[in-house]
């Protein structure tokens, strides 16, 4: 940029040492002339001088003898040179021999006087020049008093060339000199007038301007042609120096639209020598006439402040989007030209005029962009875990040929052929469904080979009268069907785990009717019957005497609401009494061994309703110290109760466990649930502890998560042991509101993840009768003539002509941009249709 | 039982003459058999009145050419055959399986004879009441303030036998003739009658009046064989294809149309059959002239004093004489039959062929008479298939529906299912329902939500018409909003002018479903039911009133509404935004982290997961929920270094980019027909 400067600052100056008639060169300095005689005998016809007298002794002129010195050099641009006349002593002409006349300077062209200057006027470098060449261009600068004057000049000078008005506070100061020296290069091409009434600018100045400070403007009137109609007007928006003037009506002189037909990146106009950006308009042959128009809006607004070029893009490849529509070359060498999309002109003289503005509005709108765009990507992409896996997976192909298909013809023939028939109904086309089918083809592998159990399934996609005459309304539903029996629905996880102990569960009867004592042992030590020999669960023994049938009765029936999910026995033989003994209790009593130590637990039952009995084996079911799992904590968030959780890195500590088992057991009320984590077979516990603290803190760690009141999370203190009285003392603190929460649970709703496609939106320009009130619409929406209409009734056939309008309008001044057409094309953008194939 | 008893008690009363039945069914043919089956599967004291000695008399003279129109496809591919009746034209529904038609015939358009067999059949194996040979001729309302509906309808039958029922369902079909009357209409043949035989025809000039798929079929027989053929009706021929209307001409019958574009000497005209007149000259002749010549003249005077229009406008199009003409005009409902006080009116213009009856196929005049079968297309006629029996075997168990509901208090079926099954009940009935798709535009499957959108009870086959009244008709309750899924063809796709073949007919973006021209799923929810006012003042055209949103499912090539991206997650967008909730499924484990760290749960992990029955998932399928970013997966994370818990997106993204797969690998597939 500032090579540029001084490339076309030496230009001026070649330019101005042109126009000086005499181009001298080398150092000019303050000529002595020993005598008014000899001084005058040597002025040579059409030269200039500036001449002053001044007897061989007078300190008192010093001061100004200093300035005109130094304006020497200045005046001699412009041909003047400036001359001290000494006066000898005895010399009383008429320019030594006056007092007075000592007291001022003389401008001569050849030997005639043209202005007497009193010194006065002549305070300093920039006055001596302006007045100097004020007084020099007497015929080219035309000084002005009155408004009328002005007009006056206008109007002569309409249709024949432009006028340079400048206001000046007052004469010989800076400004004033700036535009006489403008006027010394510019004054033969264009009408140059001043003014130094404060009045006069402002009449011809739209707001309040500042009188103190100067002003100058460019008429336009060369291309005025109404008589009654001042001339357009650009002001100089700089302050009045001589390279301002110099560039403005440089500027004033381009072309007010440049028409360009070539690659941008190649083209050069006055404004980028100037060190102005120039705005391409990007154009189109369809819409050539309104970009035309919106060119020369534009141009005339940044008159002075940018270049403006059309650019036909018919004619030059173009690697930019199409919908670009306004291209900005900046004078910065290196600086990639900027293609972008505009909305209207305003944005464009914005762009020129507040470049920090204008990156912003790109950037918003990029982000409107982006986001619309995002959303519209996200909208279509798959955000359902369960069937963007499913779909992931669809090509692999799974191992069903352990599975029997069933079918509305072969359905209850095949039931009839095993003693168990497991049936998944499901729907092909479903991903939960699919998602169970893969799970189901894990448990037909493992159970292959098991006698009495027969894997199928129905496709309710297939066979829909099948899956509503066996009343599955939902997908997937899993059966379990025995011969004579009632079927048995699935009601647990979708794991292969659950899945397999379900199915090998159902294949003894729930309860199982224990014949002998031996058996009833057996049956508590795990190791009868023996095909649930492999199943290391609960184990549930219902011992009744024969008196308490109605005990019994809830028993059996309760058995056949967990019949799958739990293993349960029954013995009511003579001796029962004495097996119920054996563990402290009388009938009716249940007996249960637990899972891993096979330690035997004795429970009177007091309850005879089946609701009651079902409700008491699951609660009897939970363990008292739980390792939380995936797949047991519903049964556990069930009971409503907070947890306090000991999250571990992998298997806890023998001391923890016990510590945790006394607390546990405690009280034999609980008021909270005692479990654990194992992140290693947890490892989404992970994420509980990160959604937690933000990292995970050091494990293991206690915490206490008030699941269903109040979600607040409370850790206990990592300093502190994990001991029975530790955790107790702090439980109370916690409980008395000692203690601040570490977190607490987002409440926050599940929303729709994405908005849905506003269709009734979108229909509401194309059917207008959909207008909510419909009483209204002729007047909004001319109705389609029925026969105008094209077989197709497509929307772009039917916006053609709105688009042809408003590129029309986009030719009077200030319309928006939308008239081009690479932004219509993008705005409107079109469903994408195909024919079908 | 009581309602039994009060009944028979009521015949005891009004004397032996008459035979008391709640419901009477006049017509054993299709409609009249269908009706007939709900009534016994119901359980419900019915009878059917038939005046041939066989069900469906109309098909054993009708079509002539014996060839039906009705499509009997054979496979589908599918075996599911509630998807497969939405090619299967001609069977009734039935919960047995040996009653459908493909098991009666092979053809592709079946004979009529084989339709005589089928409705045999159908009344006999399903052991329907029907009393033939009893042809009811006067039919007439008894006031009593006890009847169901204010009045009993007697009728009386050839024998002047008397019946008396608290309900009456006229399924007689429409078989009157029309017959135009102009001078010279005596030479003219009708349908009903005119000779099959091509023989018959060899050599001579044919005029055939009208246009309707008769007209069509009469031409095609004897194309061959005739000197030339031509066709005059009033209005233009209206294509079925184009005008996706199965009454309107098929394609199977328009072999004249090509003959006539190729000018091979058929031709067809347009002219008011009112205007027109024919004379006979000596030879036996027949000259198309106008009723204006004949005006004040004797047509006995003789051919030679009449002027025909080509004495005045030589080059008159019919001025070639004829050596028959045959009237195929169709036929209009008998209303002869009905006493004054029933008040059963014709509609007004073109369905004066049809009885007055309301959207609930109740007559407009008399309460507890409902028309079942052709006689109710006034209710879509020209726009869906009420007037066929693949669409009106589906009224008429609608109008069953009602009427359980009205007079048993049996509410409209339904099931409830829990929300989480909300995008699949829907799903699911647009891929098979074949009622929708029949009756597209005319019978919505309607959803009612439960208070706080946990739970939905889904009604099928509901009329849309009467959606105002559902609470009413069908005794269930919509308190909570409702979505009515219906089928609809695209706005100004269909019609007889139209080009239903132009390029870029088919939508193939989701976000473009509004624009689908081809049959597709249209879902409108309503906060409320809309009011009686709401359903009047509906835009035209408009099935339903504006709703609070409105959803497409894309037209589909395949008719095959399961594509996860494209069709199923729109729609679950839209469901989800019309409840403000989040429909997703998760995995078990997903669940059980939101479990504990929100206080509330998405409905799956809640109806499911916290049920007992979370979805554990495969292995595999939980690597390709953790590859799509839709799973986070903990196993190898380590305890210090956390991951920007956002990168859900990103990750995504990049794991695309790596495996170089691209988000919708069709899209250029789809986009290569652009332009």
């Amino acid at each position: 940029m500032p090579a540029q400067k001084d490339r076309w600052v030496s230009s001026l100056v070649f330019l101005l040492f042109c126009a000086s008639s005499i181009p001298k060169c080398g150092s000019a300095s303050l000529q002595q002339e020993p005598s008014p005689q000899h001084y005058f005998s040597s002025l040579e016809t059409g030269k200039t001088s500036l001449a002053f007298f001044t007897p061989s002794v007078s300190p008192g002129a010093q001061p100004f003898l200093e300035q005109i010195e130094s304006s020497a050099e200045a005046l001699q641009d412009y041909g003047v040179s400036v001359v001290k006349v000494n006066c000898p002593k005895e010399d009383a002409s008429r320019y030594c021999g006056k007092e007075n006349a000592l007291r001022k300077a003389f401008l001569f062209r050849g030997n005639r006087l043209i202005r007497e200057f009193p010194t006065d006027a002549l305070f300093d470098v920039n006055s001596i020049v302006a007045n100097v060449l004020f007084a020099l261009l007497f015929n080219e600068v035309k000084y002005v008093e009155t408004l009328a004057d002005l007009e006056n000049i206008e109007n002569v000078l309409k249709g024949k060339s432009n006028m340079v008005f400048a206001y000046v506070p007052a004469t010989g100061t800076a400004e004033h000199r700036a535009v006489m020296e403008a006027a010394f290069v510019y004054g033969t091409i264009h009408q140059f007038v001043l003014t130094t009434e404060a009045a006069l600018l402002k009449a011809t100045s739209h707001d309040d301007p500042d009188v103190s400070s100067a002003w100058l403007l460019f008429c336009h009137c060369q291309q005025a042609t109404e008589p009654a109609q001042p001339c357009r007007r650009t002001a100089l928006a700089q302050p009045l120096t001589l390279l301002n003037i110099h560039r403005h009506l440089k500027l004033m002189g381009a072309p007010l639209v440049t028409e360009v037909a070539e690659d941008p990146e190649k083209i050069s106009t006055v404004h980028l020598q100037l060190g102005l950006p120039l705005v391409f308009i990007l154009s189109q042959k369809e819409t050539y006439e309104a970009d035309r128009r919106t060119a020369e809006f534009v141009a005339w607004q940044l008159l002075g402040k940018a270049g403006v070029a059309l650019l036909s893009r018919d004619l030059v490849e173009l690697n930019v989007l199409q919908r670009s529509n306004v291209a900005l070359k900046t004078p910065d060498e290196g600086m990639p030209i900027q293609y972008l999309v505009l909305e209207d002109t305003d944005e464009v003289i914005t762009l020129v005029e507040d470049k920090n503005k204008v990156k912003q509005i790109q950037e918003d709108e990029q982000e409107e962009e982006d986001e619309d765009e995002k959303e519209n990507n996200n909208q279509d992409i798959q955000d359902d875990q369960v069937v963007e896996a499913v779909s992931r997976d669809k090509k692999r192909e799974l191992p069903l040929e352990q599975i029997l298909v069933l079918t509305e013809e072969n359905f209850h023939s095949s039931l009839s052929e095993a003693a168990r028939t497991v049936v998944l109904f499901y729907a092909s086309w479903e991903a939960v469904s699919l998602a169970v089918l893969r799970s189901y083809c894990e448990v037909a592998a493992q159970l292959k080979g098991t006698p009495g159990v027969l894997l199928s399934r129905v496709n309710c996609w297939d066979w829909p009268g099948l899956c509503s005459q066996e009343n599955v309304t939902q997908f997937p539903t899993i059966r379990i069907y025995k011969e004579g029996q009632q079927s048995v629905t699935y009601g647990g996880m979708w794991g292969t785990e659950e899945l397999s102990s379900f199915i090998l569960l159902s294949q003894v009867s729930c309860p199982l009717k224990l014949a002998t004592m031996d058996e009833a042992e057996g049956y508590l030590r795990g190791e009868f019957p023996p095909e649930l020999s492999s199943h290391h669960h609960t184990s549930l023994l219902g011992v009744f005497s024969s008196a308490t049938s109605k005990a019994r009765e809830a028993f059996e029936e309760a058995g056949n609401i967990l019949s799958g999910h739990v293993r349960m026995g029954m013995y009511f033989e003579d001796d029962a009494l004495a097996l119920s003994q054996k563990y402290s209790v009388a009938p009716p009593a249940l007996l249960l061994a637990r899972g891993g130590g096979r330690s035997v637990e004795g429970i009177t039952l007091s309850k005879h309703s089946v609701q009651d009995m079902v409700q008491m084996i699951r609660y009897e079911l939970l363990d008292i110290f739980p390792e939380i799992t995936v797949p047991n904590l519903p049964q556990y968030l069930q009971l409503g109760k907070p947890f306090l959780i000991l999250f571990s890195a992998g298997d806890i500590s023998q001391v923890e466990s016990k510590e945790m088992l006394k607390l546990a057991k405690g009280r034999t009320q609980q008021s909270f649930v005692a479990c654990w984590l194992n992140l290693k077979k947890t490892p989404v516990g992970y994420g509980i502890l990160r959604t937690y603290f933000s990292t995970t803190p050091p494990l293991p760690v206690l915490l206490w998560v008030n699941l269903h009141a109040g979600g607040q999370v409370f850790k206990f203190p990592s300093e502190q042991s994990i001991s029975e009285m530790n955790i107790l003392s702090w439980l109370e603190k916690l409980q008395a509101g000692l203690e601040i929460p570490s977190s607490t649970l987002s409440e926050e709703d599940w929303k729709p993840p994405l908005p849905a496609y506003d269709f009734l939106q979108m229909m509401e320009p194309a059917l207008p009768e959909l207008s909510p009130h419909p009483g209204d619409t002729p007047a909004q929406h001319p109705p389609r003539s029925p026969g105008g209409d094209t077989a197709g009734g497509d929307s772009a056939t039917r916006e053609e002509p709105s688009r042809e309008s408003t590129a029309e309008e986009g030719g009077a001044p200030g319309r928006g941009l939308r008239g081009t057409a690479p932004r219509l094309a993008a705005r409107d953008k079109q469903g994408r249709r195909h024919s079908e194939l | 039982l009581g309602l039994a008893l009060y009944a028979s008690s009521l015949c005891a009363v009004s004397g032996a003459t008459f035979l008391y039945h709640d419901y009477c069914v006049i017509g054993a043919g299709p409609a009249g058999l269908q009706a007939a089956y709900f009534l016994q599967q119901a359980g419900r004291d019915y009878v059917v009145f038939e005046r041939s000695h066989a069900p469906g008399s109309f098909f054993a003279l009708y079509p002539r050419h014996r060839k039906l129109i009705s499509i009997n496809k054979q496979y589908t591919g599918k075996s599911n055959s509630e998807f497969n009746l939405r090619h299967d034209w001609n069977s009734l529904l039935s919960h047995d399986r040996r009653l459908l038609f493909r098991r009666y015939s092979r053809d592709f358009f079946p004979n009529a004879d084989t339709m005589v067999r089928y409705l045999e059949d159908f009344a006999s194996l399903l052991k329907l009441r029907v009393q033939y040979n009893t042809a009811i001729i006067h039919v007439t309302l008894e006031k009593n303030e006890q009847a169901w509906n204010g009045h009993y309808f007697l009728l009386t039958d050839q024998d002047r036998k008397n019946y008396k029922c608290s309900c009456l369902l006229v399924a007689a079909g429409t078989w009157v003739p029309n017959v135009v009357n102009f001078p010279g209409s005596e030479y003219v043949e009708g349908y009903e009658t005119v000779s099959i035989n091509p023989e018959d025809f060899a050599g001579q000039t044919v005029l055939i009046l009208g246009r309707g798929n008769s007209a069509f079929e009469t031409a095609e027989n004897i194309l061959g064989v005739t000197n030339f053929i031509h066709m005059v009706s009033r209005s233009r021929v209206r294509l079925s294809w184009a005008t996706h209307y199965v009454g309107d001409l098929r394609a199977i019958n328009n072999g004249l149309l090509d003959t006539y574009q190729l000018k091979s000497l058929d031709g067809l005209l347009e002219g008011d059959l009112e205007d027109l007149a024919i004379v006979k000259d000596k030879k036996g002749k027949l000259h198309i002239t106008l009723r204006f010549y004949l005006e004040n003249r004797n047509i006995s005077a003789g051919i030679d004093s009449i002027t025909l229009p080509q004495d005045e406008l030589d080059n008159f199009a019919t001025r070639a004489p004829y050596d028959r003409v045959i009237r195929c005009l169709g036929w209009k409902f008998d209303f002869s039959i009905y006493n004054r006080s029933l008040r059963m009116m014709p509609g007004k213009g073109n369905i004066k062929k049809y009885p007055q009856i309301k959207p609930n196929y109740e007559s407009k005049g008399t309460r507890g008479l409902f028309v079942l079968g052709t006689a109710s297309h006034s209710v879509d006629f020209r726009k869906s298939a009420g007037g066929f029996i693949h669409g009106f075997r589906y009224t008429t168990r609608a109008v069953h529906r009602l009427l359980e509901n009205r007079h048993h208090g049996v509410p409209w079926p339904s099931t409830v299912y829990p929300i989480t099954q909300l995008t699949n009940s829907i799903i699911k009935r647009v891929n098979e329902a074949s009622g929708l798709y029949q009756m597209f535009s005319v019978l919505a499957d309607i959803i009612l939500l439960r208070e706080n959108a946990t739970a939905f009870e889904y009604l099928e086959e509901y009329p849309t018409g009467v959606l105002a009244e559902l609470e009413m008709q069908t005794g269930r309750k919509a308190r909570s909003g409702l979505f009515v899924i219906i089928m609809e063809y695209g706005r100004n796709f269909s019609g007889a002018d139209k080009d239903v073949f132009y390029y870029n007919r088919a939508v193939g973006e989701a976000q473009h479903a509004w624009q689908s021209n081809f049959l597709h799923p249209v879902i409108y929810y309503y906060k409320q039911l809309p009011t009686e006012r709401e359903m009047k003042l509906r835009p035209p055209d408009w099935p339903l009133p504006r709703p609070n949103a409105i959803h497409h499912i894309v037209e589909d090539f395949l008719t095959d509404w399961t594509a996860p991206n494209a069709h199923i997650l729109p729609l679950r967008r839209f469901l989800e935004n019309c409840l403000s909730t989040d429909l997703r499924n998760f995995f078990a484990e997903s669940c059980f982290l939101f479990a504990f760290t929100h206080q509330k749960l998405p409905p799956s992990c809640q109806q499911g997961y916290v049920g007992m029955q979370g979805l554990v998932g495969s292995p595999e399928l939980r690597q390709h929920a953790v590859q799509a970013g839709l799973l986070q997966d903990y196993t190898h994370t380590d305890f210090l270094g956390d991951r920007p818990p956002d990168s859900h997106h990103g990750s995504q993204e990049q794991w695309m980019r790596d495996h170089g797969i691209p988000v919708r690998p069709l899209q250029h597939l789809v986009n290569a027909k652009d332009e």
